[in-house]
């Protein structure tokens, strides 16, 4: 990409790589201001280079206010993630941030719990860091191989849960159970999740069940990341039951379980 | 430093790069980068007569340079946008291009009229958008039904009117022809060519409404062209747009004879597009030895 002085504006150094899995990969960005003003659940889009015509969004992983940078992890799905995940450190990244609504953060000391499914599971970290002890981490993956961030979960001082659908580490099946089961040993006060579509319709529809309030960290294809191109349409109920269109990139990509229409 | 001001229908644009309908809402979202100012203008996002929802997501698709989108025309209506949007847009010191589109020719007319009363400076119809089951590129691929939806906003307003062409037609100079001859008083061109892309693992199209624009660079020789050859016919200004993301683009579609340009997918990508585009433009104009960004349009020298 060409270097004038608009380009410069959005360029930030990568300060580390590391590959987790098979797929994924840790990425630590440069970008003191921007650490300071990020929000656990905001995102950052990225561009990669090669003729890409779009940004990529990315959930925020880890925000180091102290060490000015933000942490992503990312899976590799096509050309431009794989162009991502070929940057190393030393090299620049353009890159808009932090972007969107996050979560809506609790009590430090309230019960939370926090559902997280394959590469849904980063933005669950920084919400684990913030509540420390008084947050399980329930986390569901493919199998043993594609599990990413279990150390990182467990650093936090939180309780950590790991499922996978093979049983190949951690607990078989889905996240839904231990789910239930956390929330019958003590009602929390929060549920946030991020994941598959349907790992989070059903957390959605365990929250109602229960009366437990729930934020989810939606996905979807992305074009300016502000809020402005209206592409990223997610269906909602507005206030007086009728529906609407939300964005991802500016309304979300949190959103209170709620008001999503699933 | 170039003179960049151009003037179009009698408005003074300070400089010929305007963001494209549709990419820039409503201008708010661009304003934590950059004073809305530093724009010649602003087309503002597509409104109707009432408020619409607009497609089911996935609205967007890439593509190789560029990209298909089906927003389908989201809009709060005319009666928001007049109330909550154009006056902080009328006091951003740029000009403001009100795009409007609506499913008959009389919901144009009446959105147009409502606009006659407002500071607005300029109407752009939009008779091309290519995501909507009624009106949109309906309006815009005959030359009969473009020429009525033209005469019915004619009459709704004195504001000066740009009408906003479809290049999924086979002439798209007759069209221009038959809307200058209802009395538009220049013509922007091209909206979105109409495109479609499948997900192979899934067999669906990536598009949840199947078939969307498709825009970016991939599209600029078709807007070259077809800036050229309306310029040609009509002897009314011509605002160009199509892929354009550079200044050396921007000088271009002006040499096929476009009076300004407008920036669309280019702005997804980078929310500087517009003004790297006007520093591109001018450092261009100034290692030319070229006074004045005006003096390009139309200069082609076709073989």
């Amino acid at each position: 990409m060409k270097q004038d002085k608009y380009t410069e504006k959005l360029t930030y150094p990568v300060r580390g790589m590391t590959q987790l899995t098979a797929a994924a990969w840790s990425m630590v960005i440069g970008c003191p201001e921007i650490a300071q003003k990020a929000q656990p659940g905001q995102f950052v889009d990225l561009l990669p280079e090669g003729g890409f015509t779009l940004r990529r969004p990315i959930s925020i992983c880890e925000i180091d206010k102290a060490a000015g940078t933000l942490r992503i992890v990312f899976e590799v799905r096509g050309k431009g993630t794989k162009a991502l995940s070929e940057l190393r450190a030393g090299d620049t990244v353009n890159m808009l941030a932090p972007l969107g609504h996050g979560f809506t953060l609790p009590e430090k000391d309230a019960r939370v719990i926090l559902v997280g499914g394959g590469i849904g599971t980063p933005p669950m970290l920084p919400l684990a860091q913030y509540s420390g002890k008084n947050a399980v981490v329930i986390s569901g993956f493919r199998n043993a191989d594609a599990a990413i961030l279990q150390e990182d979960f467990a650093k936090t001082g939180a309780k950590t849960v790991l499922c996978t659908d093979d049983g190949s580490a951690g607990r078989s099946g889905l996240v839904t159970l231990p789910l239930e089961e956390e929330i019958q040993a003590e009602t929390p006060a929060l549920i946030c999740a991020c994941g598959p579509m349907p790992m989070l319709r059903a957390t959605a529809a365990l929250a109602k069940q229960y009366g437990i309030p729930c934020q989810v960290s939606l996905e979807e294809r992305m074009g300016c990341g502000i809020g402005a191109c209206l592409v990223c349409a997610c269906r909602t109920r507005d206030k007086n039951g009728g529906e609407q269109f939300l964005h991802v990139c500016k309304n979300g990509p949190v959103f209170d379980a709620e008001e999503v229409v699933w | 430093m170039a003179d960049l001001s151009v003037d179009i229908c009698g408005i003074p644009f300070k400089n010929p790069v305007i963001p494209a309908s549709g990419v820039f809402g409503y201008g708010r979202e661009y304003e934590q980068f950059y004073p809305l100012s530093k724009l010649g203008g602003i087309a503002t996002k597509g409104t109707t007569g009432t408020k619409r929802t607009g497609n089911i997501a996935p609205r967007v698709a890439e593509t190789p340079a560029g990209m298909l989108n089906s927003v389908g025309l989201q809009n709060p209506g005319i009666d928001a946008f007049i109330e909550r949007e154009l006056p902080h847009l009328l006091s951003c010191d740029t000009v403001i291009l009100a795009n409007i589109a609506g499913s008959t020719a009389e919901e144009c007319a009446e959105v147009a009229a409502k606009l006659d009363h407002t500071a607005v400076h300029m109407i752009e119809l939009n008779i091309s958008c290519p995501n909507v089951k009624q009106g949109g590129a309906a309006f815009g691929t005959s030359c009969t039904a473009a020429a009525q939806v033209t005469a019915a906003v004619r009459k709704a307003t004195s504001k000066p009117l740009c009408v906003k062409l479809s290049p999924n037609v086979t002439s798209i100079t007759e069209i221009a022809k038959a809307v200058e001859a209802e009395g538009a008083d220049a013509v922007s061109l091209i909206n979105t060519l109409l495109g479609m892309r499948i997900d192979l693992k899934t067999r669906r199209p990536i598009l949840h409404n199947n078939m969307g624009g498709f825009s970016g660079p991939a599209v600029f020789p078709v807007a070259v062209r077809m800036v050229w050859q309306v310029a040609n016919a009509v002897s009314i200004p011509v605002i160009g747009m199509g892929g354009v993301s550079s200044g050396e683009d921007a000088a271009e579609l002006m040499m096929a004879g476009a009076s300004a340009v407008q920036v669309g997918t280019a702005i997804v990508q980078d929310p500087y597009a517009p003004l790297r585009i006007i520093d591109e433009l001018n450092d261009w104009l100034d290692r030319n030895h070229i006074d004045s960004a005006a003096e390009l349009t139309g200069t082609v020298k076709p073989w």
